[in-house]
């Protein structure tokens, strides 16, 4: 397995990508919605007279700082599937399989181009949410909110953690799938437990403090394990030849 | 330089490929016929290490196929052009080579150098700086052509280049293939063209799911069909045919005054038939000797084996 071999792929998927209208306005969207989207809504709902106290309020960005996690899952279906999918649809697949790079250097590399945008994009929209966040809330709580352990741990731990599981999965969807938006649809499934758990944690079932989230983390940090075996399983050779095209 | 014995390919049930033995020699273009289905693809896609052979054995150099150490050697050697062209149409055309250049661990300077050497070699330095997907079919056939080589294989596979070629672009391609083959380079060539065929290759190959025969072009068409000699007159009558039945026992068809007549050594019995004609007050017209084309002879082989 050499890593740079890896990289070349990665690299061309990014190049790719970026000059694709469509999938880049998911990787923009989401991020602009939560990072300055979320603050609006506390700034209009919480951080106001009669709005809600300074204890209800951590909960509230608690549940937020979720939102990033969310789309650590969504975002990577976009790219996973274009990569995997779209190398199928342009039947470029023959020449780079004919190359001198194995399955796995295959494999790493296209998980690497549709890990490093999503997360990339993740982690700048989280400084912003946290930045606006804090300068709406920090009149009402007479602290800054952000940075703590909970929205630490969600983006240093757990968005790299899920992010994996759903490049895995995708994997796993695309060699069955036909084309990009029929692999991206299956992909989204993968974000339905940690919606579950938003849920959850709204109606109060649980909730969402360092102990939880380590918890969860150690729950998708074992499905990245058993999807990892599946997904390159699924990434054979000849199969992806012969079946996926 | 590629040695194929006894190789065979299955899909579950279906049977692709079966018993294919014969060899390759280094500098030569190997062309690989056959009708559709007859498993040429597949044969190139067990060579590439693209899937795995059923049974048999095939040496590309001194790897074998199938070997999982050896499969990364082979796929060093050679370049594919496979029947998709699949080139990436949002990269430019420099993208896609550069891209393939690294992937086949070619060094910078090399990388840019044979770039720039075949892009313009095949007219396309103009277009280096153009997406992929706004390229005309032969545009994109002679990018994936600079594609397969930019590494500098010493083996070159091509699943039908020129199909869905217009007459000028397909001539660009074959040209390309025999300047390719003037550098040394093995090609193996898979076509339904037969005019092709016999233009570029030493050697052809007519396989439906076996090999049927393998040969030089002037080989196969003399093993099969014999010449003709066709002749027009003013005017066939009675006593000239019965004279060249006497002096030929061979096969004589008649239509209008026309005389078409099977000869297995035409600089003898061509002027002992013009004779003979002569003598019984015939007037020849035209005199055309017919060779037996590759397509007459792929036409039978392919038929003699339904
Ligand atoms: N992946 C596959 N799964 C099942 N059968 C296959 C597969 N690939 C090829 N075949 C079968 O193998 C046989 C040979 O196919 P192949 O594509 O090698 O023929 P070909 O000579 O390249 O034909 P063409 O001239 O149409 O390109 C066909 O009967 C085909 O249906
Ligand atoms: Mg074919």
């Amino acid at each position: 397995m050499r890593i740079s071999k890896a990289w070349i792929v990665a690299t061309k998927d990014m190049r790719v990508f970026l000059r694709r209208k469509s999938a880049n306005y998911s990787l923009v969207l989401f991020p602009l919605i939560v990072s300055v989207g979320l603050p609006l809504v506390l700034r209009f709902v919480g951080a106001r007279q009669g709005g809600l106290s300074s204890t209800r309020l951590p909960i509230l960005m608690n549940s937020f700082s979720f939102f990033f996690l969310i789309g650590a899952a969504l975002l990577p279906t976009v790219l996973a599937s274009y990569s995997l999918v779209g190398e199928k649809i342009e039947k470029s697949l023959e020449p780079l399989l004919a190359a001198p790079i194995t399955d796995s250097e295959l494999l790493l590399g296209k998980s690497i181009a549709a890990f490093i945008p999503p997360v990339g994009a993740i982690y700048i929209s989280s400084i912003v949410f946290m930045v606006l966040a804090n300068l709406v809330t920090h009149n009402t709580l007479g602290y800054l909110y952000f940075p703590n352990w909970a929205i630490g741990l969600i983006l240093l731990l757990l968005t790299p953690l899920s992010a994996i599981l759903s490049i895995e999965w995708c994997v796993i969807v695309s060699s069955r799938a036909s084309d990009a938006r029929a692999a991206q649809m299956q992909g989204l499934f993968i974000a339905l437990p940690l919606l579950a758990i938003y849920v959850a944690s709204e109606v109060g079932a649980i909730s969402l403090n360092t102990s939880t989230l380590l918890i969860i983390s150690a729950v998708i940090l074992v499905a990245d394990i058993i999807l990892f075996f599946l997904s390159t399983k699924t990434f054979q050779r000849e199969e992806i030849l012969t079946k996926w095209t | 330089m590629i040695t194929i014995e006894n190789l065979t390919k299955k899909f579950g049930k279906v049977t692709a490929v079966e018993g294919l033995t014969f060899q390759v020699k280094e500098g030569e273009v190997f062309g690989f016929l056959g009708p559709n289905g007859a498993g040429k693809t597949t044969t190139i896609r067990m060579l590439c290490c693209l899937i795995s052979k059923t049974s048999g054995e095939a040496t590309i150099g001194d790897y074998h196929i199938g070997k999982a150490d050896d499969s990364l050697q082979i796929r060093r050697m050679i370049g594919l052009i496979p029947d998709n062209v699949g080139l990436y149409d949002d990269l430019t055309a420099s993208e896609n080579l550069d891209f393939y250049g690294k992937l086949y661990e070619c060094p910078e300077g090399p990388r840019r150098e044979n770039i720039e050497r075949f892009l313009k070699m095949l007219d396309l330095w103009e277009r280096k700086d153009t997406r992929a997907g706004s390229f005309s079919k032969g545009m994109k056939q002679k990018l994936a052509l600079a594609r397969a080589l930019v590494h500098e294989p010493k083996i070159l596979f091509m699943d039908e280049p020129t199909a869905n070629l217009d007459p000028e672009s397909a001539k660009t391609v074959r040209d390309f293939i025999l300047e390719v083959k003037k550098q040394g380079r093995t090609i193996f060539l898979n076509t339904h063209n037969l005019d092709e065929a016999q233009r570029v290759c030493d050697r052809i190959g007519i396989i439906k799911k076996k090999l049927l025969t393998i040969g030089t072009p002037e080989q196969l068409r003399e093993s099969l069909s014999k010449p003709k000699t066709e002749i027009r007159l003013a005017q066939v009558t009675e006593t000239m045919l019965s004279t060249l039945r006497k002096l030929i026992p061979n096969k004589i068809e008649v239509s209008d005054n026309k005389l078409l007549i099977d000869v297995t050594d035409p600089d003898k019995e061509n002027p002992a038939i013009i004779a003979a004609i002569a003598s019984t007050g015939g007037q020849v017209r035209e005199v055309t000797q017919l060779a037996p084309t590759l397509e007459d002879v792929y036409l039978q082989i392919v038929k003699e084996t339904k």
